[in-house]
């Protein structure tokens, strides 16, 4: 029995520049409203790691559903851009294609599922495993920009303790994983200190995305729309997820490899294929894996597969 | 076998038009017209516009029909296209003592300048099914008074002023900037103004439970239906280039002022407080929610002990709009497979350590709590 998951075959090129609805300005939101989330992008960019509040606006979508990440990106797009759009690392889940096609019908400019491709990255959930450049821009999509959330609910509390950097709750939350669990035990969203100031949430990445985050030659831009904040990490900058010197820090490893390319170094997906709990593991950026198989690598194909494809 | 699927797009395309046609309900009943939701529909019209902070029945009434009578949805669908409205001005404050009462009533006085007038309500109606109105009733028609309502309705809480029994309430100045909520992200301490437009976006059913847990104890206040009123006032616009106010239109509001105990502090004599509720058109449930909730969070103001939810500004502020809580509940249902991915691993790496298997076929599905 055949066992159907949504992961894209083959290649989608640069889509062709759509035809743009009527009667809303470029990218939907008015100028002036992008000139005050670009004023809070350059605040953002000029204090790596800092929450700056916006007048974050209503969008046509659901608050949580991205809405931070879409002002940020309608803020920066130019008719000349080519953008991506990712959740859980693939092009074709539901709330990715739904964002794609905010974009392709309100601003459209082209659209692209190759990671080198695209100037504009707008993701939930993952970094893209292909190393980004100077030339692009990463923009996330934040529920929760301030890391501190869980451990203090009050943000007139949380600001206070970022201005006199006092992050020591958040160092005795994850001693006290380690005395309970012997490990900490965070696996996503994993707390980062961004160019040795302020301690930033990374967004709910797993934490095997951290270590991408550091010097990363692209600009990365963090929109929370529900909670209307905006932050940034510059190229090049530090940033350093939390450890001790006798826990350092790690990131999530897998004894299998991608059943459908190989690949042994990206995130994988777990896929249940049968009621008895067989699992297959495949990359869960569908882009990386389409590009290992063009280039001729092959998986084992999973279990039942009756060897590689 | 794995076969791999690209969906997406055809998915989103199909469960729309399946959308539309469940909307539409069996095409062999008549269509709802905007006239008739507007008409007939009119309180869940009126709820919609004060959430939706925009005063326009027409889209309301459009807003709940596409909504299929989800209202916090058509909130969600009229909140979405107010923010593409451009802004003229600020108008005139309006004013609410000049008001074509439909309804007022006060609880704490049995005669009044104004009167007592009763108007439309539920509130004496005996709950029972109406049978009759199923079979399409023709109800009979409302006579006229005699007499119009007296001119001019003082508010209650400026007749116990007099007295000086009641805080003053003490006007902003004119050209004092306003605090705009959909424009500013919000900062803690908020002012009295936040509040108030933060309340009155709020969600009704946040509001009445916050309302309600203020009079079972939890920050009681012990309030008075000191005044509520229901009834159209003008909206003024001074334009630049006239520089005096013009009337640009009539809305339909709800009004309530609570009077509220209070026993005085070293700074302040013994008088009455004030709790205050605004809506557009005729929620009444909501303006005394409302008004309940506005007064808890002036304990600060009046040194009194903050210790229940409804006195809390943050908890109050942070959770109370509908359209922001329904989406950051409903993105659970977006895929979060990398992160539970990423928690498999953690918590296969714990059982490990505590010496369980891992491997087994009990623990090949692990529980899915998280």
């Amino acid at each position: 029995m055949s066992t159907v998951i949504p992961h894209p075959t083959a290649s989608t090129a640069t889509e062709a520049t759509q035809a743009r609805i009527e009667g809303y300005n470029f990218a939907y939101l008015d100028e002036q409203t992008k000139r005050m989330i670009r004023r809070a992008i350059l605040k953002a960019v000029a204090v790596p790691g800092y929450q700056v509040p916006f007048g974050s606006r209503e969008m046509p979508l659901p608050y949580g559903w991205g809405t931070g990440g879409i002002q940020v990106t309608a803020a920066v797009i130019g008719p000349d851009d080519t953008l991506k759009v990712i959740d859980q690392g693939a092009d074709d889940t539901t709330n990715a294609v739904n964002i794609r096609r905010f974009f392709a019908k309100t601003a459209g400019v082209a659209t692209t599922d190759r990671t080198v491709d695209a100037s504009i990255i707008q993701t939930r959930h993952r970094i893209p495993e292909t190393p980004l450049t100077e030339d692009q821009i990463l923009v996330y999509q934040v529920p929760i920009p301030e890391p501190l959330r869980q451990l203090e609910p009050r943000e007139s509390e949380t600001r206070k303790m970022h201005a006199l950097e006092e992050y020591g709750v958040m160092h005795v939350s994850l001693y006290e994983d380690i005395a309970k669990f012997g490990r900490i035990t965070r696996s996503y969203n994993y707390p980062v200190r961004v160019n040795g100031r302020y301690v930033m949430a990374p967004s709910p990445i797993p934490k095997f995305d951290n270590p991408k985050m550091d010097r990363m030659p692209a600009l990365q831009l963090f929109g929370a729309g529900r909670e209307k904040r905006i932050y940034a990490v510059p190229p090049y900058t530090e940033v350093k997820s939390l450890d001790f010197e006798d826990h350092p820090f790690e990131v999530e490893t897998w004894e299998e490899n991608c059943a459908l390319c190989g690949a042994g170094d990206s995130y994988l997906d777990e896929v249940i294929v049968d009621d008895q709990g067989t699992k297959m593991y495949v990359c869960s950026d569908s882009d990386y894996c389409r590009e290992r198989r063009e280039a001729g690598h092959v998986g084992d194909g999973g279990p039942n597969s009756g060897g590689p494809q | 076998m794995y076969v791999a699927v690209k969906g997406g797009d055809q998915a989103i395309e199909n469960s729309q038009k399946l959308l539309a046609e469940e909307r539409r309900g069996d095409p062999r009943v008549p269509e709802l017209t905007l006239a008739q939701i507007r008409e007939q529909m009119s309180l869940a019209v009126d709820r919609v516009m004060t959430e939706g902070s925009l005063y326009d029945p027409e889209l309301a009434a459009l807003a709940i029909k596409q909504a299929r009578g989800d209202l916090v949805e058509a909130i969600f669908l009229l909140r979405a296209y107010r923010t593409t409205l451009p802004r003229f001005g600020i108008g005139e404050p309006i004013d609410t003592a000049a008001m074509a009462v439909r309804r007022r009533i006060s609880a704490t006085y049995k005669d009044l300048p104004g009167g007592q007038l009763l108007g439309a309500s539920f509130d004496y109606t005996h709950r029972l099914l109406d049978f009759a109105l199923a079979a399409g009733d023709e109800r009979p028609v409302a006579e006229i008074a005699p007499e119009g309502v007296e001119p001019g309705m003082p508010h209650v809480a400026d007749i116990l002023n007099h007295e000086g029994l009641i805080e003053a309430e003490e006007p902003d100045a004119d050209d004092a900037p306003v605090f705009d909520l959909t424009r500013e992200s919000p900062r803690y301490p908020a002012d009295r103004a936040a509040r108030l437009q933060n309340l009155a976006r709020g969600d009704e059913g946040w509001l009445l439970g916050l309302g309600y847990s203020t009079q079972r104890g939890y920050g009681n206040n012990h309030p008075f239906a000191g005044e509520i009123r229901v009834g159209e006032v003008a909206v003024e616009f001074a334009p630049e280039e006239l520089g005096f106010p013009i009337e640009i239109g009539e809305i339909t509001v709800t009004e309530c002022q609570m009077v509220n105990q209070f026993k005085g502090s070293a700074n302040v004599p013994p008088q009455f407080t004030r709790g205050y509720g605004l809506t557009f058109g005729h929620c009444e449930r909501k303006a005394m929610a409302m008004a309940l909730v506005d007064r808890a969070l002036r304990a600060d103001e009046f040194a009194e002990p903050i210790e229940a939810p409804a006195q809390d500004e943050e908890f109050v502020m942070a959770h109370s709009d509908n359209v922001e809580a329904s989406g950051f509940v409903q993105h659970l249902k977006l895929p979060h497979y990398v992160d539970f991915q990423a928690e498999l691993v953690t918590v296969r790496a714990l059982r490990r350590k505590a010496g369980l298997a891992v491997d087994g076929p009990d623990s090949a599905v692990p529980d899915a709590a998280e």
